[in-house]
């Protein structure tokens, strides 16, 4: 018998169905990987499991938990279960750990309010669970408060108050998403070691995670389950059309479609940008270090980082949203201000920016048609309201939006249109550099290629210079001719695309091409080259920033600061870079 | 054109707004126009009928005062009075307030920590002392009332508006604005003013009661509306000396006071939705 048994389960509120005719069993001891979009049901499906749907909701059909009905039952019936039998991993544990508790404490609660123990005994079960999530000393840190963790150690802790009740079946909602990459494979691996018996129920979009760590797999589209069955087997001969869009947008390292690299004279060059804010209390936080950049006409540039590597510091430097410490903007030999504000309004409309979030860079009380013609009327106020809604439709055209946008508002796109119009906003004045900090991390993945792919197009087209700002490796793959990776506000790695993602000359950039998570289950789990996690900003470790991390540190590197070398068409800064052997 | 008839249709479809805003219109009109028909007029005293109950006998119909003066003419010009003093200083605190508050947020640093310290250092004046002095310097006047009111409401208003435009002036659509030049004085009308419109309405409508509060209150210091006009809340007043013996007298003012101010309430809640882009679909 089946530790959980769907049977056309039906969510609905009101007129808008949730969920539809979905069935799927796990056994005990399983790990099954529900794969679909944002607004597929996965989410829908794992609270009306643990009966946390609001009392809007309409469920039909039937979940049985080990052999009993779980649709219907009450809060009591439910307490049950979840004390002891399923548990949730949320996305985000800043938002899901209390931050006023204390972490031993908050585990110590769950163990009390289930009755499972007291006392001493209590406090030993939570130190004996932090531990085995791999947080160190669980003894002092069962005493911090969820915001003196970094995001890894969080989730962890998230994982520990999950596992602390040894449940029969654990569901992660996208239990990486608000993570790091490098952290990402940590938690991904740590759950494949730590689930012993506990069945695992993996919701992502990820297919890269699940092709590594599930043996099953379901696809949602819209509510409806669309195809089920062995993760090799999806993924070898997929039957349905979803599942090949899905996984034609997997993020992978298309090392072989990395553009060729583009020649001629840089249009906008960085050199030696240094970044600091006043941090109460710590002094100056350095967030950017002496980085240099250089974009060409046609070229788009990549600036890879996971938190804290100063990546969007920079970007704001360049625009001048914040004044550079040191260092010197230039676009086309004119060397800028550093504050936007005494900058010449032709150099504005030459750089434009996309933000990550498509909708919070939407003014939510404008249309469509006012929101895209706001940089135009400044750039160009001469031009008469035909002429400007012309543009307008012509320039929404371009990124495949019709006119009957122009009277929407933002909170009736998707999130896909939305950061259309933001595109749309952005290219009206004709700019020479788009500039996309993080600009398709909010978007599903079939909406990222599409975004991506447009662009690509607009680039080949128009000739536009792109700096694409982003901290997955896998996204930049395909659209980058140069890739620069920063860690802690350093470059360590500079070059074309093809030789950053076939041959890396960094550590770090080798752990980070390993954190992609592969969507080929065939290829096996790549294993994580790096431990730890991104050092704080405010304290960053001596000599290369990154030794504490680095499998190949030796005692140079936690003295002495590498100075940038180039090995063939690569610039790094490692100081055995010529020795490592970094070959997958 | 098309706008304006869209922004007409939302106005029909939202019922908060049109049973309030409909019953205040015509509470409005009514305390117009009523007292031209009526055969009295509020300041008139019949001490041969005093604290008369209410009735069709010579158009005394919400009855008469202690001193014989008809209260259906005396509420009718209680009402005009108190809408009046409550629209004109919410106007007031609206104005100042957004303005004040939405410049200071938005330009932030040094000139938001002395346009802060400056309302702070207006807080710490003690309002019936403020008041005095108005009084002693500019003579007794129905004008000062609103001057007084509105000073003091417009200091809520600018710190509300100020802590939102804060948080506003972070938001990328704003960034966005600012990174093509967009001036300031743009920005905060088209960006920061209309992101804060449901915070503000929904605080209008609180300051409205508010204003008729304070307003009765000046009254019964004798510092406000003067005897042998009246106001709602100095009816209020009055009709609280006379509970016993004339229940109407504080019944009366009292319900219509009560049935403003609830009125209030509701049209601020339907404007916020009205306002709220995101609301209509």
């Amino acid at each position: 018998m089946s530790l959980l048994n769907i049977c056309q389960l039906g969510i609905r509120y009101g007129d808008v169905v949730a969920v539809d005719d979905l069935s799927f069993a796990i056994d005990s001891g399983e790990s099954v990987g529900l794969v679909g979009e944002s607004g597929s049901g996965k989410t829908q499906t794992a609270l009306a499991i643990l009966g946390l749907l609001p009392a809007t909701a309409e469920i039909s059909g039937s979940i049985k938990f080990a052999g009993e009905e779980f649709v219907g039952a009450d809060d009591r019936a439910f307490d049950k279960l979840r004390a002891t039998r399923v548990s949730i991993v949320f996305q985000d544990p800043t938002q899901a750990l209390n931050p006023y508790l204390r972490i031993g404490e908050q585990l110590r609660r769950i163990l009390i309010a289930h009755n499972i123990a007291a006392g001493a005994e209590a406090d030993a079960r939570v130190i004996e669970t932090l531990e085995s999530v791999g947080l160190p000393d669980p003894k002092r840190q069962s005493g911090a408060y969820p915001h003196q963790l970094s995001g890894g150690m969080r989730q962890r802790a998230m994982i520990a108050s999950a596992l602390i009740t040894s449940p029969d079946l654990l569901i992660a909602d996208e239990p990486t998403t608000a993570l790091d990459v490098t952290v990402q494979a940590q938690i991904l691996e740590l759950l494949d070691t730590i689930r012993k018996d506990t069945a695992l129920l993996l919701i992502t979009h990820d297919l890269g995670v699940v092709a590594g760590h599930c043996d099953r797999m379901l696809v949602l589209e819209n509510g409806g389950l669309v195809e089920s069955g062995a993760t090799r087997q999806v993924f070898g001969t997929p039957k349905c059309a979803h599942t090949v869009s899905l996984l034609e947008a997997a993020p992978r390292l298309k090392q072989s479609i990395a553009p060729q690299p583009v020649s001629g004279k840089a249009l906008l060059r960085v050199d030696g940008a240094s970044v600091s804010y006043r941090e109460p209390g710590y002094g100056r936080l350095h967030a950017v270090k002496s980085v240099d950049l250089a974009l060409r006409k046609g070229e788009t540039v990549a600036i890879v980082g996971e938190s804290g590597s100063g990546k969007s510091s920079l970007v704001r430097a360049l625009l001048g949203l914040v004044a550079a410490e040191s260092g010197a903007v230039s676009f086309l030999g004119e060397t800028l201000p550093r504050d936007a504000r005494s900058r010449r309004q032709q150099i504005r409309r030459e750089l434009q920016l996309i933000f990550q979030d498509p909708a919070g860079s939407l003014n939510p009380q404008m249309r469509v048609s006012d929101i895209v013609v706001e940089p135009l009327s400044v750039h160009e106020p001469s031009l008469d309201r035909r002429a400007c809604r012309e543009r307008v439709i012509r320039i929404l055209e371009q990124v495949d939006l019709g006119a009957e946008f122009l009277q929407r508002y933002p909170h009736e796109l998707s999130g896909g249109q939305a950061q259309r119009v933001a595109i749309a906003r952005a290219l009206i004045v004709e700019p020479k550099v788009l500039i996309c900090d993080e600009a398709v991390a909010a978007l599903d993945g079939t909406v990222r290629e599409q975004i991506l792919k447009l662009l690509q197009d607009i680039q080949g087209r128009t000739g536009l210079s792109i700096l694409f700002i982003s901290h997955d490796l896998g996204v930049v793959s395909s659209i980058s001719h140069r890739v620069l990776v920063m860690y802690l506000g350093r470059l360590v790695e500079c070059a074309d695309g093809q030789t950053v993602f076939g041959s890396p000359k960094h550590p770090y950039t080798r752990a980070l091409i390993d954190a992609v998570p592969v969507p080929d289950p065939e290829a096996g789990i790549a294993h994580t080259s790096l431990s730890g996690e991104v050092p704080s900003i405010l304290s960053p470790p001596t000599g290369c920033a990154f030794h504490p991390r680095c499998a190949y540190a030796e005692s140079r590197c936690t003295t002495e600061l590498p100075a940038p070398t180039a090995i063939g068409a690569t610039t790094v800064c490692c100081h055995r870079a010529t020795e490592i052997d970094l070959q997958a | 054109m098309s706008a304006v008839l869209r922004l007409y249709r939302r106005i029909r479809r939202n019922r908060a707004v049109n049973v309030s805003g409909g019953i205040l219109a015509a509470i409005a009109v009514l305390a117009v126009l009523l007292p031209l028909v009526s055969q009295n007029n509020y300041l008139e005293t019949d001490f041969g009928r005093i604290l008369e109950a209410p009735g069709l006998a010579d158009m005394h119909w919400f009855g008469t005062d202690d001193l014989g003066r008809d209260l259906f003419v005396r509420t009718m010009m209680g009402i005009r009075v108190t809408l009046l003093v409550a629209i004109v200083a919410s106007i007031v605190s609206l104005v100042i307030g957004v303005l004040y508050g939405a410049f200071a947020g938005y330009v932030g640093g040094r000139v938001d920590a002395v346009m802060m310290r400056f309302v702070d250092a207006l807080y710490a004046m003690p309002f019936i002392f403020f008041v005095i002095l108005l009084m002693v310097v500019f003579e007794r006047n129905f004008l000062l009332i609103f001057v007084a009111i509105g000073a003091i409401n417009w200091l809520d208003m600018a710190r509300i508006v100020r802590g939102q435009t804060l948080s506003l002036r972070e938001r990328e659509f704003v960034e966005a604005a600012r990174l093509n030049g967009v001036s300031t004085a743009r920005i905060i009308l088209r960006h920061i003013a209309p992101n804060l419109m449901g915070v503000v309405i929904v605080y209008v409508t609180l300051t409205i009661p508010q204003a008729i509060l304070v307003e009765s209150f000046l009254s019964f210091l004798g510092l406000g509306i003067q005897e042998p006009q009246t106001s709602l809340g100095a009816l209020v007043n009055a009709g609280v000396n006379q509970m016993e013996s004339a229940p109407w007298m504080l019944l009366i003012p009292g319900g219509l006071l009560a049935l403003i101010l609830m009125c209030f309430n509701f049209l601020g809640d339907g404007l916020r939705d009205l306002f709220d882009a995101r609301q209509n679909r």
